[in-house]
C-alpha cells in the first residue's frame, strides 16, 4: 500500500517531502529486542566466555589450532582457557591447517565435539578438501551413520594493512556448500549466542569472526550473559527498523550499514538495517519481509562481487518479492581486487560508509542532491 | 693465515676444553673456549621438567641417550656438559653432542630395511620365524575369508564388464593384507580405509548381499545409494565410509585415535593407504601429529607397487615407506604383505604397541596389485603382462598360506572345491537380489545434508514431487517416489 504510494510520487523532488511526512524510524537501538543493557563487553570477552561455558558444559568439547593454548590464542580469545582445562582440551598444533583439521574431523567422526581455530580463515584453504570433503558431506554420503558435529572459528575478511593474503572473506566460498552452516557474528550478543549455538549443533559450521571487531565493545543484557543463552541459526537481526531501503549486511559491515543509517536519516531516508547474522541459511523470510515493507534494497559485504552473498540475496528477492522492488536492488562488495597493502590502497578496496550512504539514495532515487529542503 | 691460525687452534682448544671438562664439573669454575663464544643462558627448563604443561602428555625424546638423562642432572650453568668425550649443548629440543667433522647424513642407508616374512614361498615356516600363533579355527577362518574375498573381487568385477554396476576396484593379490590384518584387530578397534580394504570389512561381518546392495545403490544399501560402488560404510562394524580422496582418512585416524585415548578405551585406530597415499600431505601431517599428540594409532601402508600408472620408483626416492617413520618418531616395521602369518603377527604386535604404549605404529607391508587399479584401467598399457602373471600365480598370497593350511592337516582339497562353489553361489545369488531390489526413494536425495532437513530442501522436494505428479511420463518407472 505504502509502495504504490511511493510509485505515484515516483522520483525527482516530491519524494523527499513524501518521506520527510512520514514518521522517522524509531531513534537508533542497537540491543534490540531484549531489556536494556546495564554492562558492556567486547567481542573478545563475548568469544571467550562462550567457549569457557561450553567446554564447561560438555566434556566432549575441545579446543584445537595454533597458538590456541600457551599464547593464549593468537587474538587472545582463548585466553585462560588452557590454564583451566588443561592440554588434553586445548590443543596447540604443528603448522598444519590440513594436519589438524583432519584431525578434528576424525575426532568429530568419533563423537567428540571439536573447535578449530584457523588464525585468519585465508589459512583455511590449506585444509579446505577436509573442511568440504570430509566434513560438510559426509553425513550425506554416509546417509546419517558418520555426523561431524565440528566448528570452525577464526577471523574472517579484512583486517588491517595485512596485504591480499591475509585479508579475503571466505562467507561466500563457505555458504556455497551445502553440509555446511555459515554464521557471521557482529556485536557480543551475537558473538556468544551464535557460537555457543555453533557449539551444540551437529552439523559441521563455519563461524567467520572478524579480527577488527574484537576489541569493540556492545551493551549486554543479563540474559545474554546467562550460561544457557543461545540464539537461533537461520535467524536475521533487524538491528534498526526502517521503511524507506532495506540495507542488509553482516560482520563488520553491520556497524557501517548502522552508521549510513544514522546519515541517511538525517537526509529523510529511513533505512532498515538488517544483520544477517546467518549465512548459510540465509533468513530469506526476515529479508523478503523488510524488502515487501521498503520495497527498496541495498546489499553489503566486504567481499568480492563476483558470485557474493549480495548476489545470492538479489537473487532471492528477484524470486519471491519481485513486485515488491521499486528500484534495482544496489550491491556494495569490495573492490574486485586482491586486497592491496597502501593503507590509501586499502582503504579504496573496502566498503565505506559514504558507499553505502550513496547506494542506498539511489536506491531511492535520490542521488542527485536536492536543490532546497522544504 | 689468521683462518688457519684460528682453525689449528680451535681444533687444539676443542680437545684441551673436552679434556678440561670432567674436571670442572667437580670445581664449579666456569670456563668457555674463547671461539666458543660467551657462555650461553641457562639451558631452557629440561624436558622431563615441563613436561605435562606443554602439549600432549609425557615427554619420550631420546629414550636412548641415556648418556643426555644423565648429563641432565649435572649441568652446570653455561650449558656445556661431557658426555662421554665429546661436548654437548643444549638447543631447544634437547641436547646434541657436538662433532668436528661435516658429514651429511647419506640419503639412503646401505641396506634396505629388512622385511618380516613368516612362511616361505612354499608355505612353509622359516626355521627360527617367531610369530603370533593362531588356532585352527581362527586360521581357517583367515584361510576362507581370503577365498571369499577372492571370489567376490572376480564376480562383481565381472558385473561391472557386464554392465550391471557402473564401477569397481579389486584387492587382487592383498587378500592376506585385507584379512590378516582385520584377524590381528579387535571389534572395537576404528578401521578407517582408504578403498582396497573390503577384506577388512568382510572379516567383521558385512554379508555378501551388504556388498551387493551398495555396489548396486538399492534401497538397502547403508549408503542410501549416494556414493560410487565399493564405497562401503558400517557404523555398527566401526569401519568408516569409504572417502575417494586419498590419504584424507589419515588425519582422521589420529583424530578418532585421540578420541579413544580420551575415553581411555582399550582400542586403537587403524588407517590404510597404499604407497601413492604417502605423498599426499595429509599423510607427513598425520604421521608429525599423531607422534606428537601419542595418539593409539596404526598406519597400515599396502605398498603394492603401483599408484594407477605410477610405480614407487616415481613416487619416491626413500626406501620405501618404512623409513620415514623414524623421522616422525614412529616405531616402525617392514613385513611381506603376501604371508599371512606375518601381517597377523606384526599388526597383532603393533596393535598392543599403540594401546598400552599410547603411540602410533607404521607398518608397511609389501606387496603387489595384481589387478587394475580399477575397472576404469587396463594396467597392461604401463606394466608388463607376465610381470602381473608372475605375481598371480608364482606368489599369490592365498596359494602361499593355503599350503601351510594345508600341510596343518586342516584343509583339504575337497573342502576347497566347495567353499568356492558355495561362495560363488552365494555371490551370484546375492547380486540377483541387489539387481532386483528398488533404489531408494526421492526423499533420500533430499535427507542427510544437515542433522535436521531445512525448509529451503523440503520446499524443493515438495516442488519436485509436484513436477512428477504433473509429468509422470517423463520419470524413470523403476524408482520409487
Amino acid at each position: 500500500m505504502l509502495g504504490a504510494a511511493r510509485r505515484q510520487f515516483g522520483s525527482g523532488p516530491m519524494l523527499g517531502q513524501v518521506l520527510r511526512r512520514l514518521r522517522p524510524a524509531a531513534a537508533a537501538e542497537v540491543a534490540r529486542g531484549y531489556s536494556a543493557a546495564a554492562k558492556e563487553m567486547t567481542v573478545r570477552d563475548a568469544l571467550n566466555s562462550a567457549l569457557d561455558e561450553e567446554m564447561s558444559a560438555d566434556p566432549s568439547v575441545f579446543l584445537m589450532g595454533e597458538e590456541v593454548g600457551e599464547y593464549q590464542g593468537a587474538y587472545k580469545i582463548s585466553k585462560g582457557l588452557l590454564d583451566k582445562y588443561g592440554p588434553d582440551r586445548v590443543l596447540d598444533t604443528p603448522i598444519t591447517e590440513a594436519g589438524f583439521t583432519g584431525i578434528g574431523v576424525g575426532a568429530a567422526y568419533h563423537g567428540l565435539r571439536p573447535i578449530i581455530e584457523f588464525m585468519t580463515f585465508n589459512f583455511s584453504m590449506q585444509a579446505i578438501d577436509h573442511i568440504i570433503n570430509s566434513a560438510a558431506k559426509s553425513n550425506y554420503m554416509s546417509a546419517g551413520q558418520i555426523s561431524v558435529p565440528i566448528v570452525f572459528r577464526g577471523p574472517n575478511g579484512a583486517a588491517a594493512g595485512v596485504g591480499a593474503q591475509h585479508s579475503q572473506c571466505y562467507a561466500a566460498w563457505y555458504a556455497h556448500v551445502p553440509g555446511l552452516k555459515v554464521l557471521t557474528p557482529y556485536s557480543s550478543e551475537d558473538a556468544r549466542g551464535l557460537l555457543k549455538a555453533a557449539i551444540r549443533d551437529p552439523d559441521p559450521v563455519i563461524f567467520l569472526e572478524n579480527e577488527l571487531l574484537y576489541g569493540e565493545s556492545f551493551p549486554v543484557s543479563a540474559e545474554v550473559l546467562d550460561s544457557s543463552f543461545c540464539l537461533p541459526i537461520g535467524k536475521a537481526k533487524i538491528e534498526r527498523e526502517g521503511k524507506d531501503v532495506t540495507i542488509t549486511a553482516f560482520s563488520k559491515m553491520v556497524g557501517y550499514a548502522l552508521q549510513a543509517a544514522e546519515i541517511l536519516s538525517k537526509e529523510g531516508i529511513s533505512a532498515e538495517v538488517i544483520n544477517l547474522r546467518s549465512i548459510r541459511p540465509l533468513d530469506r523470510a526476515a529479508i523478503n519481509a523488510s524488502v515487501r515493507k521498503t520495497n527498496r534494497l541495498v546489499t553489503v559485504e566486504e567481499g568480492f562481487p563476483q558470485h557474493g552473498i549480495g548476489a545470492e540475496i538479489c537473487m532471492s528477492v528477484v524470486e519471491e518479492s519481485f513486485e515488491y522492488l521499486d528500484a534495482p536492488v544496489e550491491r556494495i562488495a569490495g573492490a574486485d581486487v586482491p586486497m592491496p597493502y597502501a593503507a590509501n590502497l586499502e582503504r579504496m578496496a573496502v566498503p565505506q560508509v559514504d558507499d553505502i550512504v550513496r547506494a542506498a539514495k539511489r536506491a531511492c532515487y535520490r542521488a542527485v542532491p536536492m536543490a532546497a529542503a522544504a | 693465515m689468521a683462518a688457519l691460525w684460528l682453525a689449528r687452534a680451535s681444533s687444539q682448544l676443542a680437545r684441551r676444553a673436552a679434556r678440561r671438562l670432567p674436571a670442572r664439573h667437580g670445581s664449579g669454575e666456569p670456563t668457555s673456549p674463547w671461539f666458543l663464544g660467551a657462555a650461553p643462558p641457562p639451558a631452557l627448563g629440561s624436558p622431563a621438567v615441563e613436561k605435562s604443561r606443554r602439549g600432549f602428555c609425557s615427554v619420550r625424546r631420546f629414550a636412548g641417550e641415556s648418556s643426555a638423562a644423565a648429563a641432565v642432572d649435572e649441568e652446570p650453568e653455561n650449558g656445556f656438559v661431557a658426555t662421554s668425550d665429546r661436548q654437548a649443548v643444549d638447543f631447544p629440543g634437547g641436547k646434541v653432542s657436538f662433532v668436528a667433522e661435516m658429514n651429511f647424513l647419506p640419503d639412503s642407508m646401505k641396506e634396505r630395511i629388512n622385511c618380516y616374512r613368516v612362511l616361505d614361498d612354499d608355505g612353509r615356516t622359516i626355521s627360527g620365524s617367531r610369530f603370533q600363533e593362531v588356532s585352527k579355527e581362527l586360521a581357517l577362518k583367515m584361510y576362507t575369508e581370503m577365498v571369499t574375498l577372492q571370489i567376490m573381487d572376480t564376480i562383481f568385477y565381472e558385473a561391472q564388464r557386464q554392465g550391471r554396476i557402473s564401477f569397481y576396484l579389486t584387492s587382487n593379490g592383498e587378500e592376506a593384507i585385507n584379512i590378516a590384518s582385520a584377524a590381528a584387530l579387535s571389534m572395537d578397534d576404528i578401521v578407517l580405509p582408504q578403498y582396497r580394504e573390503p577384506g577388512v570389512l568382510l572379516w567383521r561381518g558385512f554379508t555378501l548381499q551388504e556388498f551387493a546392495n551398495q555396489c548396486f545403490g538399492n534401497k538397502l544399501d547403508y549408503g542410501k545409494g549416494r556414493q560410487m560402488p565399493i564405497h562401503y560404510g558400517s557404523n555398527r562394524l566401526n569401519y568408516f565410509t569409504v572417502s575417494s580422496p586419498i590419504a584424507t582418512q589419515l588425519p582422521h585416524a589420529v583424530g578418532a585415535a585421540y578420541s579413544l585415548k580420551m575415553d581411555k578405551k582399550d582400542a586403537c585406530a587403524i588407517t590404510y593407504f597404499g604407497d601413492g597415499g604417502t605423498s599426499e600431505g595429509d599423510f607427513h601431517a598425520a604421521l608429525n601429529f599423531a607422534a606428537v599428540m601419542e595418539a593409539p594409532v596404526i598406519f597400515f601402508c599396502r605398498n603394492n607397487g603401483w599408484a594407477i600408472s605410477t610405480p614407487t620408483t616415481e613416487q619416491f626416492r626413500s626406501d620405501g615407506v618404512v623409513i620415514r617413520g623414524q623421522a616422525y618418531g614412529i616405531r616402525g616395521i617392514r613385513v611381506d604383505g603376501n604371508d599371512a602369518l606375518a601381517v597377523y603377527s606384526a599388526v597383532h604386535a603393533a596393535r598392543e604397541m599403540a594401546i598400552t604404549e599410547g603411540r602410533p605404529i607404521l607398518v608397511e607391508a609389501l606387496t603387489y596389485r595384481v589387478g587394475h587399479h580399477s575397472t576404469s584401467d587396463d594396467s597392461t598399457k604401463y606394466r608388463p603382462v607376465d610381470e602381473i602373471e608372475h605375481w598371480r600365480t608364482a606368489r599369490d598370497p592365498i596359494s602361499r598360506y593355503r599350503k601351510w593350511v594345508q600341510g596343518n592337516d586342516w584343509w583339504s582339497d575337497a573342502e576347497e572345491s566347495e567353499l568356492r562353489s558355495r561362495v560363488r553361489k552365494e555371490l551370484l545369488q546375492a547380486i540377483q537380489v541387489a539387481e532386483r531390489m528398488p533404489k531408494p526413494p526421492v526423499t533420500e536425495l533430499f535427507t542427510d545434508v544437515y542433522d535436521k532437513i531445512p525448509s529451503n530442501l523440503r520446499e524443493q522436494e515438495q516442488l519436485l514431487r509436484d513436477t512428477i505428479t504433473k509429468h509422470p511420463v517423463d520419470y524413470p518407472t523403476d524408482v520409487p517416489v
